[in-house]
């Protein structure tokens, strides 16, 4: 029973992040591909930290008593991934914006090629 | 003076509980920490906790009840930007919100939040707090909107969160 749901949990992380590298080969420009690359692989990861936390605990309720280990490592990892994530996006993103990089097919740029 | 020592019991919990192997904690382990957090917290006490009201206790509860609502968003998300991968219907376009908060620490959740919810990205902030989004659909709608409501159609409720949970 627990081995399913690790399994489940695996999958559909490694689903998101195979979509995230799907959306980055196939979106057009660096805005729309930091898109794909921070939704997607973020929420891709909390399965797969989510995995390996039921993994530790499992082991840890079942008598390894070191386990717990993995499960408190693999939960600290999911926060610092939580945080960092988005922020370094935005980091690439305005990097990107102020190193002259336009959006491609854009309707509208309200921040108008400010550089400064 | 107390911000030191709150960054120091913090450091000395996360050391405590990255050290935790099953068994109680020796007590070299325990020295150990004791020292590492007294040097940590010297150095990182003016860039943990700046201001002492972002350590009420209803701040952190906020933030917890906060969360199920920004997973469910982000779930969306992903959806969102799966159907955009496979179909390839992108419209994008950069616009200029102004969500009137205060300080950096709201300002900074939110901007983290709508870089993990549907559509949105965060590409840079000017000194009076306007953020300029990227928006991978932009809707036609949108520029019938007024200026004051431009911030809610694009982001719903989370400014109102980012202003509870941080002013």
């Amino acid at each position: 029973m627990m081995w399913e749901i690790i399994y489940i949990l695996l999958g559909i992380g490694i689903f998101f992040n195979l979509l995230a590298s799907v959306g980055l080969l196939r979106f057009p420009d660096v805005y729309t591909r930091l898109h794909a690359g921070t939704k997607c692989t973020t929420f891709g990861s909390i399965f797969i930290a989510s995995a390996a936390i039921a993994y530790g605990l499992w082991r840890w309720y079942d008598g390894d008593k070191s386990m717990i280990s993995l499960a408190i490592h693999s939960f600290f990892a999911l926060i610092a991934i939580l945080v960092t994530n988005p922020t370094g996006a935005h980091a690439i993103a305005r990097a990107a914006y102020r190193s002259g990089v336009m959006p491609k097919k854009a309707v509208t740029d309200e921040l108008g090629g400010k550089n400064d | 003076m107390l911000v030191f020592i709150g960054t120091t019991v913090f450091c000395f919990i996360l050391w405590l509980l990255f050290t935790f192997n099953g068994n109680v904690w020796q007590w070299d382990e325990i020295s150990a920490g004791i020292i590492f957090s007294i040097i940590a917290g010297a150095i990182s006490r003016k860039i943990v906790i700046k201001e002492y009201k972002q350590l009420s206790p209803k701040k952190w509860l906020l933030f917890i009840a906060y969360l199920p609502r920004f997973f469910y968003e982000m779930a969306k998300a992903n959806f969102d930007v799966a159907y955009r991968v496979i179909t390839g219907k992108i419209n994008p376009g950069i616009v200029k919100l102004s969500p009137n908060l205060k300080n950096n620490l709201s300002l900074t959740i939110l901007a983290n939040s709508i870089t993990l919810t549907p559509g949105t990205l965060s590409v840079d902030v000017d000194d009076e707090k306007n953020l300029y989004v990227h928006w991978i659909n932009v809707k036609p709608e949108f520029f019938e909107v007024s200026k004051e409501c431009k911030c809610k159609y694009v982001c719903s409720t989370f400014p109102d969160w980012a202003r509870r949970i941080g002013e």
